[in-house]
């Protein structure tokens, strides 16, 4: 069992972020040239387009970079966080109020015009408490784009959140995804990173009260020189609060690299928490290389449960052999496999249209070409 | 009126000392209609057989000749075998987890047959196939052999087998781990498909157990990668009452 690697230093301040050397425990795996100009302390009039009908009874609002410090789920983890909130030029809300229900998904999509300029950029979601929605994020096209994502949960609501990163395979997208949850709140987030040259996105859970409860789930793909890193950093702070974390990535190809760590701190006051986090691999070729790192730190001798595993293995070719001895097609059979290893982190995806949608470009990764029926 | 023909069949493995032959020269015809069983103490090569006649990569054909009416089976990869009517029954059937079974058997079947079934036909067919096997409807929604019993999983073969209805279909130990009522259950289904007289099936045992439920007309005993006695029925018997000692060193070589 693992001290939790990631910094508890949040903060607005600069200074507490100097540039990175590469050899600091949170920045040993990332893909530091990529990233480069997201850690540079430079303003951009770069933006992401968003392209997004809402109903009405959704307001999507800009508030100011005061605002936006307000009201967001935590500060920034790190360097890249902290230009974002400092170059974004405030923020993009969406605000649901308190006890409204949304059987609609919210779908916002926002995409990239261009590699140049860098983006900085702010997103919002707070659900008032006792609400119900379901948001979908999807980002696409070109940018170099350094985003936060803050999500509050507010008591007794529930959220749903599949965030897309369908980036063109030139992007680069880093950023802070900040999450805290409410009294008997409960919010279960889906990322799914398909595309873009280089991605880093770092997830905090907190909790807000008692009863708060977190399925944090990630399915990711990275194809021959894509590098995805995925982390997560749950801090449980209040008593009889839940965790359960599911990374499931899918490897091929030449310098196809992941990284995942997952961090759990149960402290001291947190009795009665139960947590569990799993990351799985599967390394399609000999070409990518998977990285996984849990971590679980517990100071309270009272939990009700934490676990952890993380496992990376190869494409099981007896799988694939036991389904084509039923006439399945070898492609077809290689699809199955892999969307029934993703099966655990797709069924989370509540919406059936991004479902749908996910496991097309799943089966697209695979070059599986869908027969027209 | 569909023949499977095995000819001087020789097989072999890659293990730790490099290439090891399991078949020595393996001969049987089967015609469709027909039932036949493969006895042979444990290790003597009869899952190899079958492993080799479905196409397992691990299984490398150093000699002899597998045909169906004259194609050569050897030349089709794995699943083209499938479609040309070879089933097999594994001994141990393999984990494919997230793949539902009800989305694994329609994928199959829709393989199999050329063109998907009507989807409302098709539940109506696959439920009633569960339904003779005493297999629970939640079954559709599992995945593949993941959690299931030893049971399950030899029922969830016989399933295949009824749904994919093949020319020849090879049952490895579809009889191990199974208790009185589980054997009676998979045997009818077994039996089912072979009322329909087209089927033929190779039944591989290393007991007589399934052969009280299935009845056989020909009777083949495998030692050492060969068939080294062939007989009706009686020989089922025989094994029965004497072991398999008596064919152990027969037509052995070396
Ligand atoms: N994949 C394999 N790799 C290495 N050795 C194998 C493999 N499959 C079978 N064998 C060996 O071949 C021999 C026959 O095995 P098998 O065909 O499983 O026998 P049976 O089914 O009659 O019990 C055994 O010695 C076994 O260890
Ligand atoms: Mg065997």
């Amino acid at each position: 069992m693992g001290q939790v690697s990631m910094s508890n230093a949040r903060s607005y301040d600069l200074a507490e972020f100097p540039p990175p050397s590469g050899r600091e425990e949170v920045w040993r795996f990332a893909p530091r040239a990529a990233l480069k100009p997201l850690l540079e302390d430079a303003p951009s009039d770069g933006r992401l387009r968003w392209e997004t009908t809402l109903s009405e009874d959704v307001t999507l609002t800009q508030i100011t970079s005061e605002q936006a410090r307000e009201r967001a789920a935590s500060a920034p983890v790190d360097r890249i966080s902290a230009l974002a909130a400092k170059h974004a030029d405030g923020a993009r809300l969406l605000d649901i109020q308190a006890d409204a229900s949304h059987p609609e998904p919210i779908v916002l999509d926002l995409v990239g015009v261009g590699r140049e300029p860098v983006t900085w950029g702010q997103v919002l979601i707070d659900v008032g408490a006792g609400a119900k929605a379901t948001v979908v994020l999807r980002f696409s096209g070109a940018a170099q784009y350094a985003g936060n994502l803050s999500v509050v949960v507010g008591d007794n609501a529930s959220l749903e959140l599949v965030s897309v990163q369908n980036w063109s395979d030139d992007s680069v997208h880093a950023g802070h995804f900040a999450t805290r949850i409410g009294r008997d709140a409960r919010l279960r987030s889906v990322l799914v990173t398909l595309g873009g040259e280089a991605v880093r996105l770092v997830q905090t859970v907190d909790y807000d009260g008692p009863g708060g409860d977190a399925d944090i789930r990630g399915l990711f793909f990275a194809d021959a020189g894509q590098r995805f890193e995925h982390r997560s950093f749950v801090d449980h702070s209040q008593p009889h609060c839940r965790s359960n974390v599911v990374f499931k990535g899918a490897l091929q190809g030449e310098r196809a690299r992941s990284v995942w760590v997952g961090d759990v701190l149960i402290r001291a006051n947190a009795v009665g928490t139960q947590t569990y986090e799993i990351n799985r691999n599967l390394l399609l070729d000999d070409g990518p290389r998977a990285d996984s790192v849990p971590n679980l730190e517990i100071l309270t001798g009272d939990v009700a449960g934490a676990g952890h595993a993380s496992a990376t293995g190869r494409f099981d070719e007896e799988q694939v052999f036991y389904l084509r001895s039923r006439g399945i097609s070898e492609e077809e059979a290689r699809r199955l496999v892999v969307l029934g290893f993703f099966a655990d982190v797709l069924d989370g995806i509540d919406v059936p249209m991004i479902r749908a949608e996910v496991m097309r470009a799943v089966e697209a990764e695979l070059g599986y070409r869908r027969e027209v029926q | 009126m569909t023949e499977l023909k095995i000819h001087e069949l020789h097989v072999e493995v890659e293990s730790d000392g490099g290439p090891k032959e399991i078949l020595r020269g393996v001969n049987l015809t089967v015609v469709s209609g027909q039932t036949h069983a493969i006895m042979g103490p444990n290790g003597s090569g009869k899952s190899t057989l079958a492993y080799a006649l479905a196409g397992h990569p691990a299984y490398r054909i150093t000699g002899g000749s597998v045909t169906m009416d004259g194609e050569d089976v050897l030349d089709m990869s794995v699943d083209e075998r499938a479609r040309a009517g070879l089933f097999l029954a594994m001994q141990y059937p393999v984990e494919v987890p997230g793949v539902s079974v009800s989305n694994f058997l329609r994928t199959s079947v829709t393989a199999v047959r050329g063109e998907a079934p009507p989807l409302r036909s098709w539940l109506k067919e696959m439920r009633s196939a569960m339904a003779d096997l005493n297999v629970d409807s939640s079954f559709a929604e599992r995945s593949v052999n993941e959690g299931f019993s030893g049971g399950e999983r030899k029922r969830h073969e016989i399933l295949q087998m009824g749904l994919l209805n093949p020319k020849f279909a090879v049952l490895d130990e579809t009889d191990s781990g199974l208790d009185v009522d589980a054997l009676k259950v998979v045997s009818e289904g077994v039996n089912r498909v072979r009322a329909g007289g087209e089927v033929g099936v190779v039944l591989i045992t290393h007991t007589t157990r399934l052969l009280r439920q299935i009845p056989v007309e020909f009777v083949h005993v495998m030692w050492q990668g060969r068939i080294v006695a062939e007989g009706g029925p009686e020989l089922a018997d025989e094994i029965e009452a004497n072991g398999y000692e008596q064919f152990i060193g027969a037509g052995v070589a070396g």
